[in-house]
């Protein structure tokens, strides 16, 4: 820190991050509530330990090698500068680096590497309550490291990195995530149910599919209010608080600083809270219409609304984002039950269309929508584009997130670890549990009844 | 050509306004929005009323009724 300035800058970014961490603890707090909500009684606390112990598993696995991939892999590898693996960039982020721990040289570090952690919890999260009631823990757990450490971070250096380059050659833009964390969920979730398969008694033997209603409708809603809550968090994660334009290398002259987006390029905290809460209520609007009401709808709705308009959210007109996120809202719903009749998928929460298909629309929408604008603020960066904007639909959706979520479910199907045996569906994740809980109390009971005088 | 007139970054934000897409179609926005809006309330009292007569066609006999009152 040079001056009290910098250092007051650099103490505020800390903080900022940090709060915003806090924040988006509540996605998970969401996830954790609205998936034993949505499963049934049988299966409560399976539900619940598969959720929470992603937890620890991509947080420890994050700090050994997803950060590094973060800073290593911008150049794809391959893409723009020969190998390119960006050893330099990533020193700071090796495990054993002194910049990886107390160190008073270094303010950021850690409040930035959980911000992003945050983000592969959520990627992880999503994708376990489609899988619920039918997936083994220590499959999904597998399958969550894959996402949360591995697949997501590749697809942030990619293309949420000032430097990636699908920023630089594409003209990708996605502010708030509609790909790098929704699309390649959903597409990751895909892979993974198609290699699952649906749970016992959801189709009918003539193919038409069952409902299977939540267990406690209030409280899904509940866990989704908390993810609303949390993703405002995420949002404000997503932006770099406080920038003078010498540190964007001179791209930016005069001497106006300024909050930006992941890439570098200007934007407000007043346009993410305008869009944010108007791209929810869209959502929730068109939602409530086309589901007739239906709860768990209406809410999923608004939040497949701020996926989708999440892409282009730093720059969009709010009422514009209204309409992005009704039409995505639309459009997730009506894509859930076609996919589910067609092609026989049982996604238990609807988070492939939540998140998937809503995030691949936001995506197709925000390259029309800023065709043309400046993917960064760098000189030589291709403009945002609608082909360049497909293309980087494909590779979150389809290339990082469907294609490693199918072909890690095979090989775990193939070792006869992914799903667990029917009779155990049958009767229920918690039985051995329940029982050994019934037999306590039955005990404990007939114990101190016998000590009554 | 860029949807906000935008081509670089390379400029003094102090010399910059808005910079959402399509400037200048604010009120058109606006009008939409507002249409979008009370075509909202017009579909939900249409779905209501559908949702209200179908209750009222419900239970004839009561039982159901008298066995929700009951459950409070």
């Amino acid at each position: 820190m040079g001056n009290n300035l910098d250092a007051l800058t650099t103490i505020f970014t800390e903080f900022y991050y940090w709060v915003t961490v806090v924040f988006m603890f509540l996605i998970h707090v969401g996830f954790c509530v609205y998936e034993v909500a949505a499963s049934r009684r049988r299966n409560h606390v399976h539900t619940l330990m598969k959720n929470i112990m992603v937890i620890p598993l991509v947080t420890v696995t994050f700090f050994f090698f997803g950060w590094w991939i973060y800073f290593a892999f911008p150049n794809g590898p391959f893409i723009y500068n020969g190998l390119g693996i960006d050893f330099e960039a990533a020193k700071g982020a090796r495990p054993w680096d002194p910049a990886m721990g107390t160190n008073l040289q270094d303010h950021i570090n850690g409040v930035f590497w959980a911000a992003f952690l945050l983000f592969s919890w959520t990627a992880a999260s999503i994708v376990s309550g489609s899988v619920m009631e039918r997936i083994q823990s220590g499959a999904f757990w597998i399958l969550a490291v894959v996402i949360g450490s591995f697949a997501w971070i590749v697809d942030a250096a990619w293309g949420w990195h000032w430097d990636g380059w699908m920023v630089k050659i594409l003209g990708y833009h996605d502010a708030y995530a509609s790909g790098v964390i929704h699309a390649i969920a959903g597409g990751f979730a895909l892979g993974v149910l198609i290699v699952l398969g649906p749970r016992l008694g959801k189709f009918r033997a003539d193919g038409t599919p069952r409902d299977i209603p939540p267990h406690n409708p209030w409280l899904v809603t509940l866990g989704l209010f908390l993810i609303y809550t949390g993703f405002w968090g995420f949002y404000a994660a997503c932006n770099v608080p406080i920038i003078a334009p010498e540190v964007i290398d001179g791209e930016i002259v005069g001497v106006t600083w300024t909050a930006t987006n992941i890439y570098l390029a200007p934007t407000t905290l007043s346009a993410i809270t305008f869009n944010f809460l108007m791209s929810l209520s869209g959502g929730l609007m068109a939602a409530f219409i086309v589901s007739k009401g239906d709860p768990f709808w209406t809410f999923s709705g608004g939040l497949a609304g701020i996926i989708t308009a999440s892409a282009g959210n730093d720059l969009y007109h709010p009422i514009q984002a209204m309409f992005i996120a009704a039409f995505g809202a639309w459009a997730a719903y009506k894509l859930h039950y076609w996919v589910e009749r067609k092609f026989k998928i049982d996604d238990a929460v609807g988070a492939v269309a939540v998140h998937g298909y809503a995030g691949v629309i936001g995506l197709l929408i925000c390259g029309f929508m800023l065709w043309g604008q400046p993917s960064s603020p760098y000189a030589g960066y291709a403009t945002i584009n609608p082909l360049g904007m497909f293309i980087g639909a494909i590779i979150m959706f389809g290339v990082l997130g469907f294609l490693p979520g199918y072909i890690v479910a095979k090989i775990l199907n193939a070792f006869g670890i992914l799903r667990i045996p029917a009779k155990v569906e049958l009767e229920g994740l918690d039985f051995a549990s329940d029982q050994a809980y019934r037999a306590a109390i039955d005990d404990v009971v007939a114990a101190e009844q016998a000590l009554v005088k | 050509m860029s949807t906000n007139g935008m081509e670089s970054w390379a400029v003094d934000l102090a010399e910059v306004g808005a910079v959402y897409p399509f400037p200048g179609t604010e009120f058109i926005l606006f009008l939409a929005g507002l249409a979008f809006w009370i075509i909202w309330h017009v579909m939900q009292l249409r779905g209501e009323k559908t949702e209200v007569g179908e209750e009222m066609d419900a239970d004839q006999s009561g039982d159901k009724a008298r066995e929700a009152i009951g459950r409070y």
